[in-house]
C-alpha cells in the first residue's frame, strides 16, 4: 500500500502528536499523596488537567458525629499529618468558640510556640519536597535535617512524632517540660543560618528559577475566586493572613505578637532580612513567588516562636486544663477558621446540647487551593504541572479527610 | 453594618426570597428561600458596600433523627440544611446564609433536592458543590460537572445522610 501525502499517517514531513490522555498517579513521586491527574495533551502541550481525588477518604466528619470533640482530636491529626499540631488547634479553638471558653496566658503563648514551630516543619517539608518535585534531591535532605529536631522536641513535649493530639480543647494535654524552651531557642540559634543555605540552593538557584518563574501565574482575582489561602493566596499579593484578619478568638491568640504579613507590596516584600532579591523573570503569583512566601514565612515565624518563648517565661498559671472528655455542649453552631500552614483550615460545628456534636465539617484549605490546578496547567508544559502542583503545596490527608 | 440593618435592607430589596434570620446565634445566619440563592449571592458579591467575593465553605447538615423516639421529641421536621460561609477581602467581614431543603424532592425519596449552582458566582462552589452532592445528596442545578469527588463514581448513597447505611460489599471489600 503507498501512502499519500495526503494520509494522515504519513509524518515524516512533520512531525505531527496526536492528543493523548496521560495518566499521572494516583501512585507518583510528584503528586504529594494518592492523587490522580488525568493530562489531555498534545505532544508536550497540556491542553486540560483533571484532578482526581479521594483516594484517602475516611468520612472524617461522619466520624466526628459519632464522638465527642477531644475524641476527634486524633482524627485532626490524621488530617494535615505534616501540620498535625495546627490542625489540632483549629478544631479546639472552635470547640472553645462554642463554650466561649478562653485559655489562660500561659497556655496561649505555649499555643504560639507550637503552633509556629508547627508552621516551620510543614513549610520545610513543602520547601524539600517542591525541589524533589523539580529535580533535585539534595534540598530534601537538607530540609528533613532540620525538620527532625522539630519532631525531636515535639515528642518530648507531648510523646507523639506526627500524630500529637497536643493541643486540645481547653489547653494542652501537659505542660512543656523543664530545659524545653532552651533546647528550642538552641534550635532556632541553629536553624537560622541554615535557612541561607536554603536559599542557595533553591531561591536564587539559576535553575530553580528557570523552572518556577513565571510558570502557573495565578492573578490576584482568580487566587480570590477559587477561594484559595495561605501562601497561595498572599504568593498572589493578596494581603491577607488570619493571624492578623482573622476572628477574634484566633486573633487574640496572636496578641502583643509583632509581625508582618508576609506578601509583596508595592513590588517589595516587608522584611529588612537579606533575602535573595526577588528574580527579574518572576511575576506576581507565579510558582517561585508561592514558594518565596512560604520561605519568608519560615523566618517570621522564628520570630514568633522566640516572642513565644519570652512571653511563656515570664507568665506563670496554668497551660489550660483539657475539657472533660463527656462533657456537654451548648446548642448552637459555630464556624472558625485559622490559619494553618497551607491556608484557612475551618472547622464547622453544629451541636443539640449533646456531648456529640449533631455534624461536624473541616474546610480544607489544600482542597481549595488544588481546585486551581486545572485552569492553572491549561496550556503548560507536561513538565510544569508537577512544578504548579507542587508549589501548591498540598497534603492529601486533608484534601481527602 | 449590623446584622439587623443587613436583613432590612435584604429584605427590602429581594422581598420574600429571605424567609428568615438568626441574629442570636454565635455566627449569625440569614435564611435564603431556595429559589433565590443565587440571586441572592450574586448581589452580596457585587455590592461594593458588601463586596462578599470570597467563598469560605459550602456545606449541608442533615436534620433526621433515626431513633423515633428522638424523632418524637425534636423540635424540627426533618430537612437538609445547606450552609453558606462567606467572607469579605475587601472589608474583611463575614456573613453565613442558610436554604432549607426537603431531605426528598416531592417527599419521594431517592429523589435529590435541587437548588440552584452558586459555582458561577464563586469558584470555590465547584468542587463545594460536588462535595456536599456526593456526601449529602442535594442535585446543584446549573452546576458544570455535577459528579461524585471523595467517593468513587460508581458508590451507591450519600454518606453524610443520617440515615446512611454502610453497604455490605464492595468491589469484593467487606463493608461493615
Amino acid at each position: 500500500m503507498s501512502a499519500t501525502i495526503d494520509d494522515p499517517r504519513v509524518i515524516e514531513f512533520d512531525v505531527r502528536t496526536d492528543e493523548m490522555l496521560v495518566n499521572m498517579g494516583p501512585q507518583h513521586p510528584s503528586t504529594h499523596g494518592v492523587l490522580r491527574l488525568v493530562l489531555r495533551t498534545d505532544g508536550e502541550i497540556v491542553s486540560e488537567v483533571t484532578p482526581h481525588i479521594g483516594y484517602l477518604h475516611r468520612c472524617a466528619e461522619k466520624i466526628g458525629e459519632n464522638l465527642t470533640p477531644r475524641q476527634w482530636i486524633p482524627y485532626t491529626d490524621r488530617m494535615d499529618y505534616l501540620a498535625a499540631m495546627n490542625m489540632n488547634l483549629g478544631w479546639a479553638l472552635a470547640v472553645e468558640k462554642l463554650l466561649k471558653y478562653e485559655p489562660p496566658e500561659r497556655g496561649r503563648h505555649l499555643r504560639v510556640i507550637i503552633a509556629e514551630l508547627g508552621r516551620i516543619a510543614s513549610h520545610l517539608v513543602g520547601m524539600g519536597a517542591y525541589g524533589l518535585d523539580l529535580g533535585s534531591f539534595s534540598p530534601f535532605l537538607y530540609a528533613f535535617r532540620e525538620r527532625e529536631k522539630i519532631l525531636d522536641l515535639f515528642e518530648e513535649a507531648c510523646g507523639a512524632r506526627l500524630t500529637y493530639s497536643y493541643l486540645t480543647v481547653g489547653g494542652a494535654t501537659a505542660d512543656l517540660p523543664a530545659g524545653w524552651l532552651d533546647r528550642c531557642e538552641q534550635f532556632l540559634d541553629q536553624l537560622l543560618p541554615i535557612i541561607q543555605e536554603y536559599h542557595t540552593l533553591l531561591t536564587s538557584n539559576a535553575i530553580f528559577i528557570k523552572r518556577t518563574a513565571g510558570i502557573g501565574t495565578m492573578s490576584r482575582e482568580m487566587a480570590i475566586d477559587y477561594g484559595t489561602s495561605g501562601p497561595v493566596l498572599r504568593g498572589s499579593g493578596v494581603d491577607h493572613d488570619l493571624r492578623r484578619d482573622g476572628e477574634e478568638i484566633y486573633t487574640a491568640m496572636y496578641d502583643g505578637y509583632a509581625f508582618e504579613v508576609v506578601v509583596e507590596k508595592d513590588g517589595h516584600y516587608p522584611q529588612d532580612h537579606d533575602y535573595p532579591p526577588v528574580p527579574q523573570e518572576a511575576e506576581l503569583g507565579d510558582c517561585w513567588h508561592r514558594f518565596y512566601v512560604r520561605m519568608l514565612e519560615v523566618m517570621q515565624s522564628i520570630d514568633l516562636v522566640r516572642q513565644g518563648i519570652d512571653c511563656y517565661r515570664t507568665t506563670s498559671g496554668s497551660h489550660g486544663e483539657p475539657m472533660k472528655l463527656t462533657q456537654k455542649l451548648p446548642a448552637g453552631e459555630v464556624y472558625l477558621e485559622t490559619e494553618a500552614p497551607r491556608g484557612q483550615m475551618g472547622f464547622y460545628l453544629v451541636s443539640d446540647g449533646d456531648s456529640i456534636p449533631w455534624r461536624v465539617r473541616a474546610r480544607s484549605s489544600s482542597f481549595c487551593n488544588l481546585s486551581v490546578t486545572g485552569p492553572l496547567c491549561a496550556g503548560c508544559l507536561i513538565a510544569d504541572v508537577p512544578a504548579i502542583v507542587g508549589s501548591l503545596d498540598i497534603v492529601m490527608g486533608e484534601i481527602d479527610r | 453594618m449590623s446584622g439587623q440593618t443587613l436583613v432590612d435592607q435584604l429584605k427590602q430589596k429581594f422581598g420574600d426570597l429571605i424567609t428568615g434570620a438568626n441574629l442570636d446565634n454565635i455566627d449569625p445566619w440569614i435564611e435564603i428561600a431556595p429559589g433565590g440563592i443565587l440571586e441572592v449571592c450574586t448581589h452580596l458579591r457585587d455590592e461594593p458596600s458588601l463586596a462578599f467575593d470570597y467563598l469560605n465553605s459550602v456545606t449541608a447538615v442533615d436534620y433526621l433523627h433515626a431513633d423515633e423516639k428522638k424523632a418524637a421529641k425534636a423540635s424540627w421536621e426533618p430537612h437538609l440544611e445547606l450552609v453558606y460561609h462567606l467572607f469579605s477581602m475587601q472589608h474583611k467581614h463575614s456573613l453565613v446564609l442558610k436554604v432549607m431543603l426537603p431531605r426528598w424532592q416531592d417527599e419521594q425519596p431517592g429523589r435529590l433536592p435541587e437548588v440552584a449552582s452558586v459555582s458561577s458566582v464563586w469558584s470555590t462552589a465547584d468542587w463545594h458543590e460536588r462535595e456536599v452532592y456526593d456526601l449529602m445528596g442535594v442535585q446543584f442545578t446549573g452546576h458544570p460537572n455535577l459528579t461524585r469527588i471523595l467517593c468513587p463514581e460508581d458508590w451507591v448513597g450519600h454518606p453524610l445522610r443520617k440515615d446512611y447505611e454502610m453497604p455490605l460489599e464492595y468491589h469484593g471489600i467487606r463493608g461493615r
